[in-house]
């Protein structure tokens, strides 16, 4: 349904003032914030590109898009955190300019941030407090009632005294929103706050939220999640891409509509597949449950299988436990409960349940893991390439020294065949670019010739040549027999790439689809929960 | 016999150099600067003091005139508070300016501050081309010595409690005033916010160097009151090398012993100090040796605090999160 | 562009990219001839001397005589060796300031075996075991921190620093118990007459022996860091703890054993000093080297062979200090003044390498 042109539909970029909200103007409403023509880059990726959006007083408003869409980044430039290349920001009509975040607070502005900003070994209180310079005389039990006056008018369930490393994620989220209510903050924004609540917390920091917009609060949620923009919000502002898509009130619109025009149109990008040949189970996952020092489930009842000679694909928005999952696999994780079973060439299983990388590599079981965290994870940012290469290799051979001859071929082989941008072998990884660290870790993965190949984002941050290449290298895997796993975030490479899909959604798997078949709606829904699972 | 009055107070008089230097360490610490300069801080606010009486004495003994009380304290005690306030400016430019590692400028501050006090205190006379034989400050001595009337008349409290020259009473003043200030004031919840997570502290818009300075220098001249107080009165104005000893050092172990509390420090220093000379009052005959392993007995109950703490990770009592770490906006 | 920085400084410090090798050194040889000029400017104000007159002075320190030239180089040994035993707890982010004490407790080991078996065992029989006791022990001294990290994430800086006094301590407590003659508070000489236990003198050079160990030793610090298993370990470790355990690296047991090592050298040092060159044992015999060794490792960045230099460095400035206060009749500490003068210069200049200040032009 939307091939063709769209636009039509939707309201794009509205740029006078009184006409934004487009078709659903509303004379009565007073817009909080108006952000107009907004454009802000960094280096050569353009992160916001000509947005303008309206926040207004008493409404909830939900800013949806996948991840990269540039929705944190655009929040960010509304509370100091980024100043935009290009635009203005109006607050309750009158231009300002925002060079920090106590510009911002100052302008009643406050946002809470994914990672929260709390000092550990202080309680509630002395957390508020920080960085305040209100009247002479400290006195935190006055501050205490006050916060406890807070808490009471708009439904927070808080002890001011409690210290914060007693605290739960979702507590401490109540801190940091009561912090910026402490501090006047009209307009507040929220980034991505269920991510880490549970379904009881989400409903609770809902009727929370409900209670503030009564009170004339203006509240934006960045969210990818489209049951909850349904739930909670009046009004949705979809950008896709750095692009404003849209603007839809949530009373008018459906889950399907939301997602097409959250995903885009899909992409023709003619990355080969070839046909999977000689497929059998490699791993077999079943029953994998996951929960992390927190005590949130991070993966629940997982359960599926990795066949060896085809690409499986992990769809999921971010978070959704696709890195606990790779870990798992990797033998890095803590696992609560469940089995992994690899089948050796002979077909007999073996359990990687209770091992580590150390003992799955003794047991002889040839892994390769590609993590997210490339130079935090993968590789060492100030060792060169060679020494990079060596991480896997170190151990080869007798004797008290390691061979640097081995690792050294290997950096010069992966370099030319992967075209690796470096001055040279004894460049510091950290100093090449995110495109070119990729390739040295892919390339790095796939020479200790493994059975099984874990890759995570494997090609983010990288240009479309590389990309391709990356592509290419996981093709070829397969067809030599790989197991190969692709996590990734773009639909349209998951689908043009994999022979199936895993779709998670907070943790658990709510599809596993053909990536020959399913189409990118398909996949997007099942992302947000609304498809298969429960 | 054994007087336990006069064992306190001897344990006292030893525990004001290290309460002194702990509460300066601990405020420093509180900023996430671990000062490893301390000792060498100590030793230069003693040094800075002796140099400025000496000057003084010096100048009465050719005017021949008697001493003036106040400015018998006034002149070593600013002479003391400028040096060791310089040190602590040097450690916070190399530490916060130029982003040097806190270990190797505070080992390198020690060594320099350990180095001036004794190329002074052994060079002085020569330098200055005084008569004197040796650096004897008898009169800036007495009047930091000066006791309150009343108390020889006292017996055992009198010697116990009220026998002690006025920095011995300010130290403790001090370790009670940095308590409250790290507890109860919003300048010392910021300070603490600062030494636990310095990003946290940043994004509240706290000027963390500001603060780190503040702490570091501050606590610095009060570690450099200990050295003063060492020489002034402790050792009756009279100065030899190294005679100062380790007790900075020691000054340091104190600050984990009282898991960063001030307060916590003025018993434990007096503990501190009492096992420092037990031996003079534990017959044990001709063993001169066993006094050796008393002196071991703060080190070793440190590193059990230590342990323990680390065992187990109560939060409350851990170091300050951020301690030892340059903290720069870009990391962010 | 309408944003200006709030604070009206318009600078702004930025991380370097690369600096190539020679520009490094360029920037560290300023300092070091700011650091010179300004210990001269120092020099002159307290003696009144012509700098050039100061500077030969300075030279003559180490160089005035054959004799003076051992002690030099007997001095750099014993400092170039402590500074080895750092360089790899260092690289493995693992901060031990316990050089003293361990070396303290290998003084300690080895006095002990001398003065209970030199009497009763063949003397190669004892510099054996007086050599294996001194290694153990520093190994110990380093093994206990190590322990307490790896398993309960102990503060090491902290702990190592306690752990140098409870060795000088001992130390203290057995110089009482040996001393000779009765009441002298000293050791004095071990087996003087018997000379069990003293390592043999090379010719007629008593201190090449240590030359030749610190000169060993560097070499397998150096091959052990860049080529061996271990080294690339603790080098991956010291990195990221993340990669380490990403590539099935046992984060514990390599802080343990490389702390062992650390500690194993110090204690070696103590051995070179007790048995080698001067068969006594005092509660000062490390001097402070265990601390002054950290700054000769982080100086140059826990390069063997930097280290060499760095700890000449330091050594020519103390010993040619001396001799400038000795013949001012000034007191010897002239030479730490001197030293840290040059070592705030060399870690300040560090930031230059790091980092270039520009002018701000946008924030971000």
């Amino acid at each position: 349904m939307l091939e063709g042109g769209s636009t039509g539909k939707y309201l794009c970029c509205p740029l006078s003032f009184t006409q934004a909200g487009g078709a659903k103007v509303d004379t009565k409403r007073q817009p909080a914030v108006s952000m107009r023509g907004i454009t802000k880059t960094f280096g050569k990726v353009v992160a916001n590109d000509n947005v303008s959006i309206d926040i207004y007083k008493g409404e909830i408003l939900s800013l949806l898009g996948e991840n990269g869409s540039g929705k944190t980044t655009l929040m960010n430039m509304l509370s100091g955190i980024y100043y935009p290349d290009s635009g203005h920001i109006y607050i309750n009509g009158k231009e300002e300019l925002i060079h920090s975040p106590k510009d911002a607070l100052s302008l009643g502005i406050g946002m809470v941030h994914q990672h929260f900003k709390l000092v550990d070994v202080m309680s509630a209180t002395e957390n508020i407090v920080l960085g305040l310079k209100e009247g002479r005389k400290f006195d935190l039990k006055t501050v205490a009632d006050r916060i406890r006056e807070i808490c009471s008018k708009y439904g927070f369930d808080l002890d001011p005294d409690q210290k914060v490393y007693d605290m739960s994620v979702s507590q401490k989220q109540t801190v940091e929103i009561v912090k910026m209510l402490y501090r006047k903050a009209d307009i507040l924004i929220l980034d991505e706050p269920t991510a880490v609540l549970t379904p009881q917390e989400t409903e609770k920091l809902f009727d929370v939220l409900r209670n503030m917009k009564k009170d004339g609060k203006a509240i934006i949620i960045i969210t990818h999640k489209l049951n909850e923009v349904l739930e909670i919000s009046d009004y949705v502002d979809i950008l896709n891409k750095g692009k404003f898509i849209g603007s839809l009130k949530t009373s008018e619109t459906n889950a399907q509509e939301m997602t097409d025009m959250m995903v885009g149109h899909a992409v023709k990008l003619n990355i080969d597949r070839p046909e999977p040949k000689d497929v059998k189970p490699k791993i077999e996952i079943s029953g994998l449950t996951v929960i992390d020092e927190d005590g949130i489930p991070k993966l629940q009842d997982v359960s599926f299988t990795i066949n060896s000679g085809e690409i499986l694909g992990i769809a999921g928005i971010s978070g959704s436990g696709q890195r606990e999952l790779l870990e798992s696999i990797a033998g890095l994780q803590k696992i609560e409960s469940g089995s992994i079973k690899y089948y050796e060439e002979s077909g007999k299983a073996v359990e990687l349940v209770g091992t580590n990388p150390e003992t799955i590599r003794k047991m002889g079981v040839s892994l390769s893991f590609v993590p997210e965290d490339r130079l935090g994870m993968g590789l060492v940012g100030n060792m060169d390439l060679t020494g990079n290469m060596m991480l896997r290799s170190f151990r080869m051979g007798g004797g008290l020294f390691t061979n640097r001859k081995i690792p050294h071929d290997l950096a010069d082989e992966v370099v030319k065949a992967l075209s690796v941008d470096t001055p040279g072998l004894s460049t510091p990884v950290r100093r090449l670019s995110g495109g070119n660290v990729q390739k040295v870790l892919v390339g790095r993965e796939i020479a200790s010739n493994p059975t099984v190949l874990l890759t995570a984002y494997a090609v983010r941050g990288l240009d479309i040549n590389s990309s391709y290449v990356i592509y290419d290298l996981m093709n070829k895997q397969k067809e030599k027999g790989v197991a190969v796993v692709y996590v990734g975030e773009d639909l349209d490479v998951l689908l043009q790439l994999a022979d199936r899909i895993l779709v998670l959604c907070g943790g658990k798997v709510s599809g596993i689809v053909d990536g020959r078949k399913a189409t990118k709606n398909e996949v997007g829904l099942l992302m947000t929960s609304l498809g298969g699972a429960e | 016999m054994f007087n336990f009055d006069i064992f306190f107070q001897s344990a006292v008089k030893q525990s004001i150099p290290l309460l002194l230097g702990s509460t300066g360490e601990t405020l420093t610490e509180k900023s996430g600067n671990l000062n490893l300069g301390i000792p060498g801080i100590m030793y230069v606010g003693a040094i800075s003091g002796v140099i400025g009486s000496f000057f003084y004495e010096n100048h009465l003994n050719a005017a021949e005139a008697a001493i003036n009380p106040f400015l018998g304290i006034c002149i070593p005690l600013l002479c003391s508070l400028l040096g060791s306030l310089l040190m602590g400016l040097l450690y916070c430019f190399l530490t916060v300016n130029l982003r040097a590692n806190q270990n190797v400028t505070g080992l390198a501050m020690t060594t320099f501050g350990v180095g001036f006090g004794n190329f002074f205190g052994g060079s002085l006379i020569k330098l200055t081309g005084s008569s004197v034989p040796s650096i004897s400050l008898r009169e800036t001595s007495k009047c930091f010595q000066k006791t309150l009337p009343f108390a020889d008349r006292m017996g055992v409290v009198g010697t116990m409690f009220f026998s002690y020259g006025f920095l011995a009473y300010a130290a403790i003043v001090i370790a009670i005033c940095a308590a409250f200030f790290l507890r109860k004031t919003r300048l010392g919840l910021q300070l603490r916010a600062v030494g636990e997570n310095p990003g946290t502290a940043d994004a509240a818009g706290i000027n963390v160097s500001r603060y780190k300075y503040a702490a570091t220098c501050i606590g610095s001249m009060i570690a450099g009151l200990g050295g003063l107080y060492y020489v002034m009165d402790y050792a009756s104005g009279v100065w030899s090398n190294n005679a100062f000893g380790d007790r900075g050092w020691l000054a340091i172990a104190l600050v984990i012993f009282t898991v960063w509390k001030p307060d916590f420090s003025i018993l434990a220093s007096i503990l501190f100090g009492g096992l420092y000379i037990l031996y003079l009052y534990i017959p044990t005959g001709t063993n001169m040796a066993i006094k050796e392993i008393y002196k071991m007995f703060p080190y070793l109950v440190t590193i059990a605090v230590l342990i323990i703490m680390s065992v187990r990770n109560r939060k409350e009592n851990q170091p300050p999160a951020a301690l030892g770490l340059p903290y720069f906006r870009e990391d962010r | 562009m309408k944003n200006k920085t709030k604070n009206g400084i318009g600078l702004h410090i930025v991380k370097r990219d690369a600096i190539p090798w020679y520009k490094a050194m360029g920037i560290r040889g300023l300092a070091l001839l700011i650091s010179i000029a300004v210990c001269a400017i120092v020099t002159w104000a307290l003696t009144r001397q012509s700098p050039l007159g100061v500077m030969q002075t300075i030279f003559l320190g180490s160089f005035a005589s054959t004799r003076r030239f051992w002690v030099m180089m007997q001095d750099l040994s014993v400092l170039l060796l402590i500074s080895l035993a750092m360089a790899p707890a260092f690289r493995m982010r693992f901060w031990n300031i316990g050089g003293e004490g361990q070396v303290m407790i290998g003084c300690l080991a080895t006095a002990a075996c001398m003065i209970n078996f030199g009497k009763s065992l063949p003397n190669g029989l004892v510099i054996l075991i007086s050599l294996i006791a001194a290694v153990c022990a520093g190994g110990i001294w380093g093994l206990v921190p190590a322990v307490c990290k790896a398993k309960w994430n102990t503060n090491e800086t902290l702990f190592t620093l306690m752990m140098n006094y409870v060795a000088i301590q001992l130390c203290a407590y057995f110089i009482i118990i040996w001393e000779s003659p009765k009441g002298s508070g000293k050791v004095g000489i071990i087996n003087q007459k018997s000379h069990a236990g003293w390592l043999p003198t090379i010719g007629k050079y008593k201190y090449l022996l240590t030359v030749i160990v610190a000169a060993a030793i560097t070499v397998f610090i150096f091959c052990y860091m860049n080529y061996s298993k271990h080294g690339y370990e603790l080098a991956v470790v010291g990195e990221s703890q993340k990669t380490a355990k990403y590539v099935g690296i046992s984060v514990g047991k390599v802080i343990v054993r490389t702390m062992v090592l650390s500690g194993a050298i110090c204690g070696l040092t103590g051995f070179m000093l007790v048995a080698g060159s001067d068969h006594t044992i005092t509660t000062t015999l490390a001097s402070g080297r265990g601390f002054t060794a950290v700054l000769v490792a982080w100086m140059a960045k826990f390069n063997p062979f930097g280290m060499i230099f760095t700890s000449f460095l330091l050594t020519f400035m103390s010993k040619g200090a001396g001799e400038v206060a000795s013949n001012f009749n000034l007191n010897e500490s002239f030479s730490d003044i001197l030293t840290s003068i040059i070592i705030f210069f060399l870690i300040g200049c560090e930031f230059f390498i790091q980092y270039r200040i520009v002018r701000q032009k946008e924030a971000k």
